[in-house]
């Protein structure tokens, strides 16, 4: 399949404009990606626990999905549409049903790396052929930025604010695509949307997948972030550059780092631009530090996995 | 009566998977948990046997068991789980989901106690908690119901003007472990009792894509949505009605909202659900038989709660016990029937002094001699003409 500009432009526009989600926000640029490496020749069913996406593409009696489209609660897409997906399977099984389907679930890193986490540890090892895709921003930002399993360590969030007796987020963040990966499923990937190309091959490869299929998308958010909005792809592509945020994926259980960063930049140049860190140029320079001896250590650990 | 009907001794867990098989849902999404595990196993037996065209779920939860229930009822097929206790108490913010979105899943709940402290048998505190929840509940007596009711409940919830969720409720060992004498219709005749599902919207109709469970806010639907939900609950008090009578014409055996004992010349009556009924039936049989005015009703349909059809039926006696297998823990306000027959019954000009007996929490055994105890202060009260003790817990070690 094809990954030309000229061809991508134009396929259907599953999420339409009109949506109400913020300007300059990444979530909508993740998802229009994701569905540029559909097949032309699939129906498809989408699937949202509660968040940004949720709220914004789905306001009664509109709807900005021109597919059939599920929310059920917060902590179950990937359950409710392994439920859609055996229905599928039942009636295809019956003859009752024509046309080919996909399924696909957009959740953010909360409805992902927390309060999902096991609906979607069990839909994965269950092996229902769906591809969970967890736009990630890296806290709660749809309640109005919280700290997340995703959130990096000396972050700034309403619930792990900075002060006297805090230099914000003490933990480091979980490593979801990992976790994913550990479920042996067809395929998991690591994608930003600052690199479009990567991230439609990798889409590809997932709605070929026969079985769950996972893809970790980064999806800077300029609210909770603290950055200028024009700036959100440029934020996504330092956190590549910087390694903070490498792109890689797990086929068949082999590693492949698909973008290989020669000249890593310092991690404060992913940093600075971000009011969300704005503290520890100030106050807890050790912590910029760790935070680079935890970025230095995940990558090296990956390209040892990756045979690079 | 054309139907062919095989007689059987099953446990109320293997008399709920045969209404399952005979069903023949598409989809079944479960997971175990004690005492309803067995219908979950007897059930996966069914699809490994090839007794069914079903596509079986063993999720990780029952969260996600009635999270993908969900899903695939919202692909317009038929989709079934069941659950007990902490499994129900695990779905709960679900339950409100599948009303809301008027889905009409059928799931049995093998009626036990919720924790703590732990405890694996029968009282009705796990579905009495899910009654504001907007699913119909329709409890049984024996094996027989629990059959009865569990197919009947796909007409119920799939009629048109209904369109909600309904959970069958049984007492858990009592009827779900307990081998029963049942008549089974045949195959046939079930599946052209309960028909084919037509739903107005699938997710899976290409031709018209869907969405389900959209955003509503401030200026939205949300209270017409809310109000039409208990239209459906209003116009399911006709529609079980409805079911039962032609399930009765067809099979043998009618049903309504409740099923009565004597009340045509009764001074005082009793009130309860569930496996109870038959030792308090007998008892009041056994009291009418030498002479004694008492009746008896046994509810069936919790949610819709039939007010208007109780206060008819109990105006102007005497005096009502209502027996209560779950409590409020809301300061001596009785069990939930009791206190919504209470409620029932105010607008009445005579009304019946009611007394509430609450029994049989964590599985503890309702004897003859209990019921006999309550019979014999439900007499007392009638002839004093006031009630000594409102709420009353029997069987209670104090």
């Amino acid at each position: 399949m094809s990954t030309k500009l000229k061809d991508l432009v134009k396929k259907p526009q599953i999420l339409s404009g009109g949506h109400r989600l913020c300007a300059g926000c990444g979530a909508p640029i993740a998802v229009r990606q994701v569905l540029m490496g559909m097949p032309d020749d699939i129906q498809l069913v989408v699937a949202c626990p509660t968040g940004c996406l949720e709220v914004s593409t789905t306001i009664y009696p509109y709807t900005s999905w021109n597919c059939s489209y599920i929310h059920c609660a917060f902590e179950n897409a990937a359950a409710t549409l392994s439920g859609v997906e055996t229905a599928y399977r039942s009636l295809k099984e019956q003859d009752k049903l024509k046309e080919d389907y996909r399924f696909i679930a957009f959740g953010g890193d909360g409805g992902t790396y927390d309060i999902g986490f096991q609906a979607l540890s069990g839909a994965l090892e269950r092996g229902h052929r769906l591809i969970y895709v967890c736009y990630n921003n890296e806290a709660y930002m749809n309640t109005g930025i919280q700290r997340s399993g995703a959130t990096i360590m000396g972050t700034w969030t309403t619930t792990s604010p900075h002060g006297d007796n805090s230099f914000g987020k003490k933990e480091n963040q979980k490593n979801m695509t990992a976790i994913a990966a550990a479920h042996n499923i067809p395929y998991v990937a690591q994608a930003s949307i600052s690199h479009w190309k990567d991230l439609v091959r990798k889409a590809q490869k997932a709605f070929a997948a026969d079985g769950p299929a996972f893809l970790n998308v980064l999806s800077p958010c300029h609210r909770g972030w603290r950055f200028p909005m024009e700036k959100t792809v440029e934020m996504a592509k330092l956190a590549v550059q910087t390694c903070m945020w490498p792109l890689y994926e797990v086929e068949q259980g082999k590693w492949n780092l698909t973008t290989k960063v020669r000249d890593k930049k310092p991690i404060e140049e992913y940093l600075k631009p971000q009011g969300r860190f704005g503290h520890l140029f100030k106050s807890s320079p050790e912590v910029i530090a760790a935070i680079q001896d935890n970025v230095d250590r995940e990558w090296e650990k990956l390209l040892r996995l990756c045979g690079e | 009566m054309n139907s062919l009907i095989k007689t059987a001794a099953l446990v109320g867990t293997d008399a709920v998977a045969e209404a399952m098989r005979q069903i023949n849902p598409d989809v079944v999404a479960a997971y175990p948990i004690t005492p309803q595990t067995a219908i979950v196993e007897t059930f996966s037996q069914m699809v490994a046997d090839g007794l069914v065209k079903t596509q079986m779920i063993a999720v990780e939860s029952e969260h996600s068991a009635m999270s993908a229930t969900i899903g695939a009822a919202s692909s317009g097929i038929r989709a079934m789980t069941c659950t007990s206790s902490q499994g129900l108490a695990l779905m709960w913010e679900l339950l409100y989901i599948a009303s809301g979105l008027r889905l009409p899943i059928v799931m049995p709940n093998v009626n036990r106690s919720l924790s703590a402290p732990i405890n694996i048998h029968c009282d009705h505190g796990d579905s009495m908690g899910a009654r504001d929840s907007g699913w119909i509940q329709l409890f049984s007596e024996n094996a027989q119901e629990a059959y009865d009711n569990t197919i009947q409940a796909i007409r119920i919830a799939e009629h048109p003007d209904i369109q909600l969720p309904v959970m069958v409720l049984m007492d858990g060992f009592i009827i779900s472990h307990s081998i029963d004498r049942l008549d089974l219709q045949d195959d046939t005749s079930v599946q052209k009792f309960i028909g084919s599902r037509n739903p107005a919207y699938s997710l899976l109709d290409s031709q018209n894509p869907t969405s389900v469970g959209t955003f509503d806010s401030l200026y939205g639907y949300f209270f017409e949505f809310k109000r039409q939900q208990e239209e459906g609950m209003i116009n399911a008090l006709n529609v079980i009605q409805e079911v039962g009578n032609e399930f009765g014409t067809l099979f043998g055996r009618s049903y309504g909202l409740f099923e009565t004992v004597g009340m045509e010349d009764a001074e005082y009556a009793v009130i309860a659900t569930g496996s109870a009924a038959g030792t308090i039936r007998m008892e009041v049989e056994h009291l009418r038989s030498s002479g004694v005015p008492i009746g008896m009703i046994k509810l069936r349909s919790f949610r819709p709660f039939p007010a208007k059809q109780l206060a008819e039926l109990l105006s102007g006696l005497k005096a009502v016990a209502v027996f209560d297998r779950s409590d409020t823990f809301a300061g001596h306000m009785g069990g939930p029937i009791f206190i919504e027959l209470r409620s029932s019954l105010y607008d009445l000009e005579k009304k019946p002094l009611t007394i509430n007996y609450v029994y049989g929490l964590g599985g503890r055994d309702l004897s003859e001699k209990l019921v006999k105890k309550a019979a014999g202060e439900l007499m007392e009260t009638a002839q004093n003409g006031f009630v000594r003790q409102t709420v009353n817990y029997l069987g209670l070690r104090e």
